[in-house]
């Protein structure tokens, strides 16, 4: 039974699994880049030139400007989501991938290091797309900005772990419209993807200042502006801290759902 | 030295103990059958020795290796056709081939030069680019099995490898396990098909809930349990017929409306039906079937 509690062990065969669903994404790239970025691009270019007009400056940039840092991270986030949950779901339950793969000289800690670092890959596929949209709208100054590709690709572990966790106790698809609308969609609101954090009453603000995309925006949005931020070892921590716990909780479940 | 060896293998899942003692030693080349009614332990017993379930007690051995501490190593040398359809729906058949050697960390320049010759032993050498979701169950089958190989294993499992298949399918995947068998390596398959046991395998071992009841060769197990000859009786009268026949056959069993009569020399049993032109009857050859059901009983299992 102590196998079913050690950290997972990461190997390089993981990287079997990853280059797995590469092959699979190659084939489907484009639409599935399109996919993944027409919801976040419409609302940012709605909502950014609508609502800023209307708003005029927030946080001493323009409302676009911040809406964007904060849709860069939410995109990464949904990216991360979809694959380690639909994507996973597919293929551990519906397809039997993944048992079809332990039945090679794979572990199951193989298999979710891959999905977990495959996840990860497509949010920084999606993030990058929405950094090239930023840049080339001017919003991003090159090249200081570019340190925020480092946080996309933490963004993306932390919500590639979080998937997996739901997916490891997943009943069917519709399990996940629990996840996606009672914690996604108010940590959305509570991140300072639309607004800033610091209007927010008190104890709301502790409340956001415990969910990862907070500390992501936290970081995206003075990086994109060229700006150091503030605390930024804090938020760095935070995101790795769910990275890392995220991933060894979807692996304890995931051997529990399936070595048994 | 044994391929396979466990000894005392015993898994419990809650109060029921699905696996509850078995001992095991498959010799290398030899195809060995695990037969069992639904839910007598075959897949449990399966997973157990691959080392994707720890047991809760005994002893395994596979091709060397101590499973499941060096399952990883076993499982190199070794090749899994699983019960249900496992292959990649998002890769043609070449494409899964070429994807699942590189789960036995193979290089690509290793495993592309097997892949026709692989394709070619599935009967599906013209559909190297063909996608997976048109095949027919058959194919599939062929195409799993042809994926098993892909590490060139020693050692084959396979759970149930031709349920669900028609005729002409299953007599082809039993063409090639024979080919498969020829090629010196060891396969130990589980099936409830007693004519695929006794086509294929030289020894057998019977199993229900969690134990191994009965191990040996197809022919010594129905030497041994059940009489040379079955004669099968229904129709109007059965009852009173049954009564006589008890006096012509040392064993007489009636399931519903049907009597079943073993015995070494059916002559004088013939003799009296031919009298009783209201009942039909066939006289067969015991098979393992009859051993079987003596022995697991002829309740369902649900």
């Amino acid at each position: 039974m102590t196998r079913f509690y050690a950290f997972p062990e990461l190997s390089p065969r993981c990287l079997a699994v990853w280059r797995r669903n590469f092959l699979v994404w190659r084939k489907l790239a484009v639409p599935s880049i399109l996919g993944n970025l027409a919801d976040p691009l419409i609302m940012l270019f709605g909502l950014g030139y609508g609502l800023g007009a209307v708003l005029g400056k927030m946080g001493g940039s323009s409302y676009f400007a911040f809406l964007a840092a904060g849709f860069l991270a939410s995109a990464t986030m949904y990216a991360a989501t979809f694959e380690s949950l639909f994507s996973a779901f597919s293929r551990m339950h519906v397809q039997k991938t993944w048992e079809a793969i332990l039945n090679a000289p794979m572990t199951l800690d193989d298999v979710v290091a891959g999905e977990w670092a495959w996840a990860a890959t497509k949010a920084l596929a999606a993030g990058l797309c929405m950094f090239a949209v930023v840049a080339a709208f001017g919003y991003a100054s090159l090249p200081a900005a570019l340190a925020a590709i480092p946080v996309i690709v933490l963004v993306g572990l932390a919500f590639a772990g979080m998937g997996l966790v739901v997916n490891s106790l997943a009943t069917g698809y519709d399990f996940f419209s629990y996840y996606m609308t009672l914690l996604l969609t108010p940590m959305m609101m509570l991140s300072g993807v639309f607004f800033p954090v610091d209007r927010l009453p008190a104890p709301i603000q502790a409340l956001a200042q415990a969910l990862p995309l907070y500390h992501g925006v936290a970081l995206v949005r003075p990086l994109l502006g060229g700006a150091w931020p503030p605390a930024a070892p804090l938020h760095l921590a935070v995101l790795a801290a769910y990275a890392l716990g995220s991933l060894y909780l979807a692996a304890v479940f995931t051997r529990r759902r399936l070595l048994r | 030295m044994s391929a396979l060896r466990v000894r005392g293998l015993r898994k419990r899942y809650g109060d029921l103990e699905v696996v509850a003692g078995v001992d095991l030693d498959i010799a290398p080349g030899e195809c060995f059958g695990l037969l069992g009614p639904n839910g007598a332990g075959k897949t449990t017993t399966l997973r157990l020795c691959l080392g994707l379930v720890d047991p809760d007690g005994g002893d395994i051995d596979l091709l060397g290796h101590r499973v499941p501490e060096r399952a990883r190593e076993a499982r190199a040398k070794v090749g899994v056709v699983p019960q249900f359809d496992s292959l990649d729906p998002d890769f043609s058949t070449a494409e899964n081939l070429a994807v699942y050697g590189r789960y036995f960390g193979l290089a690509d320049a290793q495993i592309a030069p097997r892949i026709p010759g692989l394709l070619e032993f599935a009967g599906l050498g013209a559909r190297a680019r063909a996608p997976i979701r048109p095949l027919s169950g058959g194919m599939k089958r062929r195409l799993t099995l042809a994926r098993a190989l892909v590490n060139d294993p020693q050692l084959l499992f396979m759970d149930e490898p031709t349920t669900g298949l028609d005729p002409q399918a299953r007599h082809l995947i039993w063409e090639r396990l024979k080919q498969l068998a020829q090629q010196g390596r060891t396969i130990v398959l589980t099936t409830h098909f007693m004519e695929e046991a006794e086509r294929l395998c030289g020894r057998v071992a019977i199993m229900d809930r969690g134990r191994i009841i009965v191990e040996g060769s197809p022919r010594a197990l129905i030497r041994e349990h059940v009489a040379a000859q079955v004669v099968e009786v229904h129709g109007p009268g059965l009852e009173a017929w049954a009564e006589r026949a008890r006096g012509l056959a040392p064993r007489v069993e009636r399931v519903g409306e049907t009597v079943f009569c073993y015995v070494q020399e059916a002559d004088a049993l013939i003799a009296g039906l031919r009298a009783e032109p209201e009942l039909a009857y066939l006289l067969r050859p015991a098979n393992l079937e009859d051993v079987f059901l003596k022995l697991t009983g002829r309740d369902l299992r649900d």
